[in-house]
Parts: structure tokens; sequence; C-alpha cells
């Protein structure tokens, strides 16, 4: 198809979503559309590690990212009330600012990219590093440390989450 | 079957998607919005780094993705805990009202 | 006994520890009896030692306490060192220490310091023993730095008086000077024999070059010059007598003051290889017995008479050790000891009887009252003036004998100190128990003899300065020198007396004659004439004034010394310090609050700015990487 293989086609499409709906989640007014536009960009990039081959990632994002840290933003949203636009703009001026500052390091990135080595990707059954056998291997063998370290963590960050969150901490 | 997408193309989709995140921490001001930016940025890394891990052969990259997303689990749970509670306090997360500190 | 001789001095720093640990708790008579029976056990074990090594052949015991110090060609053992010289000192300092102790539980009696007091006088009595016994120059250095230690201590005693804390800087700082010159030795010894211990430097003490071997004995007389109060540094010694009577006695005339006579008879080799460094020794006690003498006569305190009587007298043995007669000038320490203590304590009696006055112009008249303190003082001052046949004739005949065999001019100077000596001697008797009483009526009230444990050791060391002479009889009619022969081991380089009998007897003669002349100059001035002391200032003729004021050399010391100091110090204060130094400190602080003001303003605390000026950063810092890249 015009000379591009289907994987070339569904990275432009999928990277043409994400931006999209990353651009959607910035510049939406309603917080709550704000939250479902950024659902949609995780999903693009969940294809985008499907496109790599990173079968677990991708399961793992969509379950953590889309299932749950954005449940819990839409929660927050509704607690506070800011379904509808009440959120005081900022000046034209530190917009312009932004936009320029943002514009300026893409220029930068890009820039420091220009005359690399255009490395392609391998083979794409060959990469079998992302299925979740073979990830879990390493994470039960190599990482097992941090692994376990990372469950404390989320115990701490429930623990603290509750104690902040508390009506009166007595 | 030749996947046929050389690096620098992910390398620019992450750039652009973090660049959009980092300009809407930049230009807005309700905290939610600064957070799921945040959140933006991240996975704009992430991504990145699945590449280079599919690029190079090598599981870590993987590895080291899964644990940011655990992290950013844990970094969620307690900022929107303190997010909720400065709600309840000032009754507003606009950011620009969080000067406390400054005098 | 030679074997326990670690003991001598342990005994004074156990009755240290108890009374530095435990005064408070225990009554005053225990603490006294604890300090005094300590010295007195290393007295007995000083004797008893004492006779077995008169009885032994082998007089050089050297007694291994332990390895000190070890550090790459250092080694510096703790030794000790027992052979006569050191011997002779033991008995010196712990006899007469144990009668001072004594007599110290008498005098100080009332004293809300009673135990402190003891603490001092124990400790003191140990750094004296390490310095005696040493047998290196460290160790005795560590002595030599106790004994200037304890002497600060008990000079200021009483350190509520402010003048009194001066006296006992003064002292401290004038010992200092000397010290160092001490330590200077000890360096030069080390570096040229690779060693300091006393019996190796001795044996190849001729290896090094004639001129090292002046320095290293000049300066081993600048420390003796410190330690031993002769010019230029003898200012601090008639400032000490600030000090409680028995620590005057103890430390300021028996004891730490002959330890400057100690360690240049110690080190004898060296000046007997150095003509100039004996005769620079010779010199220098001339005319600081002369000058001393000069200002002893003019002064009113009794203590200050007696201070610069100290003075002149240790300026004579180092007229004696000048010329290289060694054993006559530990002979004249002996003797000295005896009657100069006795002489002290005597004076510490006459204070306590009146109650606290020094001044001889507010005495007279107290020879019915005080009977015993009396006549052992007449004792000690017939003593001091070389009356046959008292200890103190003896001695300074021998010294002076030496003296007239090597230098005529030096001779006569020390002569001249004799006469000048029986002089003032005779005359603070006179003014002090001649006479009518001039003191207020309370004081004669009061007046009172002292009790048995203070008029006990003064009778010893009467009975002591009468046979002290015993020990150095003069040879020439026949009769046997024992000091003589008992250094015969410790002096390496033996000098002995080459006049004729004829010669010694005239100056015996001369002697006597000449005393007699002084005592009886003083009977007219003071018994017949009745002259008193004159109590204005302007009625001084020019000479006396100048020597009522000793010369002026302490203020001569406080013009050229002190001033500049003072000066420069004011110049470092005010300006480096105050303008300088602290410009510097307080500048970096401004400097920091105002830029801190400054920055301040970029933390207005909008979340927008921050992360813009992170931003930038971001795109610095990969527009610089890359550069540096490319």
């Amino acid at each position: 198809m015009l000379g591009y293989t289907i994987t070339q086609w569904l990275f432009g499409i999928l990277s043409f979503l994400a931006i999209m709906f990353g651009l959607m989640v910035v510049f939406s007014r309603n917080p709550v559309n704000s939250v479902l536009y950024l659902v949609m960009a995780f999903f693009c990039i969940a294809g985008h590690y499907l496109l790599l081959n990173a079968q677990f990632l991708a399961v793992v994002h969509i379950v953590v990212y889309a299932g749950a840290i954005m449940v819990l933003f839409l929660f927050v949203i509704m607690l506070m009330n800011l379904n509808q636009d009440t959120e005081p703009q900022r000046t034209w001026l530190t917009k312009i600012i932004a936009g320029i500052s943002g514009g300026l390091m893409l220029f930068v990135l890009v820039g420091s990219l220009k005359g690399s080595e255009q490395l392609q990707l391998t083979t794409y059954g060959a990469s079998q590093i992302g299925l979740v056998k073979n990830l879990g291997k390493v994470l039960f063998s190599e990482f097992l440390f941090p692994f376990e370290i990372a469950s404390i963590l989320l115990l701490a960050a429930l623990v603290g989450a509750i104690m902040i969150g508390k009506k009166e901490i007595k | 079957m030749i996947n046929g997408i050389s690096i620098n193309y992910y390398i620019l989709l992450s750039a652009v998607l973090f660049i959009i995140g980092a300009v809407g921490v930049m230009a807005r001001r309700n905290s939610i919005i600064i957070f799921m930016c945040i959140e933006l940025m991240l996975n704009a890394v992430n991504l990145l780094l699945v590449s280079f891990s599919v690029l190079h052969n090598d599981a870590s990259g993987q590895v080291f993705v899964f644990f940011i997303m655990a992290v950013a689990a844990a970094e969620v749970a307690v900022g929107l805990a303190i997010l909720s509670m400065i709600y309840r306090n000032i009754k507003s997360i606009d950011t620009d009202l969080l000067s406390n500190l400054k005098n | 006994m030679i074997k326990l001789i670690s003991l001598v001095p342990l005994f004074p720093l156990i009755g240290f520890l108890i009374n530095g640990f435990f005064g408070k708790k225990i009554t005053k008579s225990l603490s006294g009896i604890i300090a005094s029976g300590s010295v007195l056990a290393s007295f007995i074990i000083s004797i008893l030692a004492f006779f077995e090594l008169e009885s032994s052949t082998h007089k050089q015991n050297i007694v291994n306490v332990f390895d000190w110090i070890n550090s790459g060609d250092l080694t510096i053992p703790f030794q000790f060192l027992y052979d006569p010289l050191s011997a002779w000192f033991l008995l010196i300092i712990t006899g007469i220490g144990f009668l001072i102790h004594v007599y110290s539980i008498g005098y100080m009696h009332s004293d809300e310091g009673f135990s402190r007091f003891f603490t001092y006088l124990n400790l003191f009595v140990f750094f004296m023993l390490l310095l005696v016994l040493g047998n290196n120059y460290v160790v005795s250095f560590v002595g030599w730095e106790g004994v200037g230690l304890c002497s600060y201590l008990l000079i200021g005693f009483w350190f509520k008086n402010t003048a009194y804390n001066n006296a006992a800087k003064k002292a401290f700082i004038m010992n200092r000077i000397g010290d160092l010159g001490f330590l200077l030795a000890t360096v030069l010894i080390f570096t040229n024999y690779n060693s300091i211990s006393y019996t190796e430097v001795f044996e190849k003490a001729g290896t090094a070059s004639t001129s090292t071997i002046t320095l290293i004995a000049i300066f081993i007389f600048i420390g003796a010059m410190g330690k031993s109060a002769q010019l230029p540094l003898y200012t601090w010694l008639p400032d000490a007598m600030a000090g409680p009577t028995p620590v005057s006695a103890l430390i300021h005339a028996a004891t730490m003051v002959t330890a400057g006579i100690f360690i240049i008879v110690r080190s004898n080799v060296f000046y007997s290889m150095s003509q100039e460094a004996s005769s620079f020794v010779a010199i220098v006690g001339a005319i600081t017995a002369l000058f001393a003498a000069i200002i002893g006569t003019l002064q009113n305190d009794i203590k200050k008479i007696l201070a610069y009587s100290t003075v002149s007298q240790l300026g004579l043995m180092f007229l004696g050790l000048g010329v290289g007669a060694y054993s006559s000038a530990v002979f004249h320490v002996t003797t000295h000891a005896f009657f100069k203590a006795l002489l002290f304590l005597g004076a510490g009696s006459v204070i306590h009887a009146m109650g606290g006055e020094q001044d001889i112009r507010r005495m007279g008249g107290l020879k019915g009252k005080i009977k015993i303190t009396f006549i052992t003082m007449l004792i000690g001052t017939i003593a001091i003036s070389g009356v046959p046949p008292f200890s103190g004739f003896f001695s300074k005949d021998e010294l002076l004998a030496h003296v007239y065999e090597q230098n005529k001019i030096l001779w006569l100077v020390g002569m001249l100190t004799s006469i000048l000596t029986a002089f003032y001697m005779f005359r603070m008797i006179f003014l002090t128990f001649y006479g009518s009483f001039k003191g207020t009526h309370e004081q004669e009230h009061h007046l009172h003899e002292s009790p048995s444990n203070m008029t006990f050791p003064l009778i010893v060391l009467a009975a002591l300065s009468i046979i002290g002479g015993l020990l150095g009889l003069p040879e020439f009619i026949g009769l046997p020198n024992w000091m003589h022969h008992h250094l015969d081991e410790v002096i390496k380089i033996k000098n002995p007396l080459m006049l004729s009998h004829e010669t010694e007897a005239t100056l015996m003669g001369l002697a006597i004659l000449s005393a007699a002349a002084s005592i009886y100059f003083a009977y007219m001035l003071y018994m017949k004439n009745k002259v008193l002391p004159v109590e204005k200032e302007n009625e001084f003729k020019p000479w006396q004034k100048l020597v009522f004021h000793k010369f002026y050399v302490d203020e001569i010391y406080e013009t050229i010394i002190q001033k500049p100091i003072d000066v420069v110090s004011s110049f470092f204060s005010k300006v480096v310090d105050n303008q300088v130094i602290d410009g510097i400190v307080n500048g970096v602080g401004t400097f920091v609050k105002t830029s801190g003001s400054a920055v301040r303003l970029l933390q207005q605390g909008n979340i927008g700015f921050y992360i813009i000026s992170m931003v930038v950063g971001v795109i610095m810092c990969i527009v610089l990487l890359t550069m540096a890249i490319n």
C-alpha cells in the first residue's frame, strides 16, 4: 500500500492519534474531557507497545494507567466537582512563552537527532523479550529484589495516601 | 517480518509527546491537568525505553518501564491525596494560589 | 633499695592523687599527714638507697621503668639514673621537703585551700624527683616543666589577688623563655649524638665539634638561667614571694631554683670541654650575685630580702660552676638549702607572729617574744654570712678558692657579694629582732611563738646549718672533703684545687675578716646609731633610689619588651582583627544576605514560571551537550 508495510501504516496512524489526543488533553477546557482524551492517548501508546511486541507491558499499561490511574483521576475530579470549566486561564503571554519554550525544546531535540544513524529495529517476530514468559523470568530472577521493594513502595504509598486523605489527623 | 521503522521515529514521537506534556504543565493552572500532563511525559519516556529495549534486544528496559509504572501508580495515589487535601483546605486547586512558601 | 628507687617519686604522686581527688572529703589533719607521710616515705627510701650506693662500687645504676617513646631513630625510655649526684639531690629534696611539709601543716592550718596546697606541694616534689632522677634530657624536661607548673600554681595560690596572679604569670613566662633554651639543647644533643640518654651522651660527648658543644652548653645554661633566676631572667623570683612562705622556702630557695645548678652539674662534660661556655656561666653568675646583693641591701620586705639573697647565692653557685668547681657548687647548694630554707621558714614564723606583716620597718624587738624563731634565724644568718664554723663558711670558702685560682676579678666580685650578704642579712636581723617594736599595738598584743610543728623544722634545719659544713671540710688542713669524693664518679673531667696551703689559709682569713667587718658595720649602723630605713622615697639619695627600685630592671623590661608587644597586639586586635578579619567574615555574610535577597525575588511561588525555567535549563543542557559531542 503506497510502498509502506502494514506495520508502518499502523505506526503512522497510532502516532498521529497519540499526538492528537495528547494535544487535546492540554487544550481541552473541561477536565473530564482531558481525562478521557488522556485515556485514549494511553490506548494508542499501548498499541505502540504491541507493535514492538511488548505484550506484557501493553497489558499492564492498559490495566494500570487506563484502568486504575485514570479512574482515580476521574474520581477526584468528580469529588471536587470540576466537571465544568471553572479554571481561571493563564495570560496569553504565559501561554505564548510556554509554546515558544516547548517549540524550542522540540527544535533542539530534533536538531540533535539530525545526522545520526538510521538504526532499523530488528525483525519483528525475533524480539521475544516482551513476552510475558520471558519478562517474567527476568523479573523474578535478576530483578527479584527491586520487584519486592516496589511492592513495599506501593504499600507505603497506600498507607500514605490514606493518612493524607483522612479528614482529621489526631 | 520486518518492522521497518527507524528508531528515530520513535525518538521523535516520544519527544513530541514529552513536549506536549511539558507545554501543558507550563500553560495550565489546574493542578489535576498538570498532573495528567506529567503522566503523559512519563509515558513518552516509557515508550522510548521500550523501543530501545527492543532495539538492543535487552529486557532491562522493559523491566524498568514496569517499575516506572509501579512508581507512577504510587505517585498518583499520594499526589491525588495531597490534591484533595489542598482542595479541602483552600477550596481550589489553582497552582497560582499555592504560593504560601513565597514569604 | 636501689631497685626500688622508682618508689621515691611514686609516693608523692600517690599523695598528690589522694589529696587531689579526695582532698575536700578528708579532714585537714589527714590530708597533711598523707602529704607529709608520702614525702617521709620517699625520704626513708632515699636514705636506705643512699647507704647502699655508698657501700657499693657500682655507682651508676639505671632503672628502666617503661619504654616511653619509640619512633624511628628516636628511642626515649622512661629511665631513672641513680648515681651519687641524683642520690644526693634526692636526699635534699625529700629531706627538706618533708620538714617543709610538716611546717606547712602549722602555717596553713587556717587556710581554706589547705588540701589544695598539699596537692600542689606533693605534685611539686614528684616532678622535682623526676627531674633529678631522669636518665635522659626528656624525662628531666618533664620534671623541669612540671616544677615550673607547680611553681606557677603555688605562687598564684591565693588566686583571688590579682597581683599574686600576675606574679605567677611572670614566673611562668620567664621560665618559659629558659625552657626554650633547654629544649633547643635537647634537640641539638639528639641531632649530634643520636641519643639523649645521659650515660650515652656523656660517653661520646667529645665526638662533636667544640662550637657545637659550646652551643649546647649555652642553651642548657639559658634553661638554667630561667629556672635558677639568673640575670637577665631573675625578676620573677622576688615576685614569686607572693606565694605562701613554705612555698618560698621549698621551691624558691631550697629545691626548684637549684635545678639549674643540677642540670649543669649533670652536663658538666660539656662545660669542661668548652671554655667559652664556662666563662659565660661564670660571668653571668658573678654579675647576678653582685647585682642581687646590692639590691638586697635596701629592701624592706623580709621575704624580698631573702629572695634577693637567694638570687645572689645562686649567682655564686653559677660562678663556681663556671670555674669548674662542680662539687663545691653542689656543696653550696646543700648548705644553702639548709640555711635558706631555715631563713624562709623563720621569716614565715615571724610573719605568722606579726599577723601577716612583712615589712621589717614595722617590726623590731621581737627577740624576746619569739625565742626559738629568733635563735634559729640567727643561726641561719650567721651561716649565710660565712662565719666559721657554720656550714655556709665552708661551702662559700671552697667555692671562692676555686674562683680565685681561675680569675682574680671574679673572685673579687664574689668576695664583695659575700660582704654585702653578711651586711644585709644582719641588717634584717637587727631591724627585725632588736630595737623597739614599731608595729601597731594590736600586732604587739598578738605576738606569739609558732606551734611546735612549725618550730620543729626550724630546729632541725638550724642544726643542719651548723653542722652542714662537715660534708666538705677544707682538704688543705688535712681534713676529709666528703662531698668531693662523693661526686668523684659524676664529674668526668676533674679540676682539683692547685692553690698552695698558704694562699688558701690567707683566703680563708680574708673571708672571716671581711664577714666580721661587714657584720660590725651593720651593727654600728642599725644597733648603735639606730638608723632606720627611710619611710619616704624622696629622702633617698640618688644611688639609693636606684637600688631601692632594683635598678629599674622591671621598668626597663616593661619598656623594651612589654610596650612594643602591647602596641603590636593592639594593632592586631584593633586593625587586623576588627577590620580585616571581621571585615572578611562580615563581608561574606553581607554578600550572601544581599545576593540572597536579590535571588529571593525569583522564587515568587509561580509553578508555571519554575517549569519554564526548568525547560529553558534542559534546552541549554541539550544544546551544550550536542555542541560538546560534535
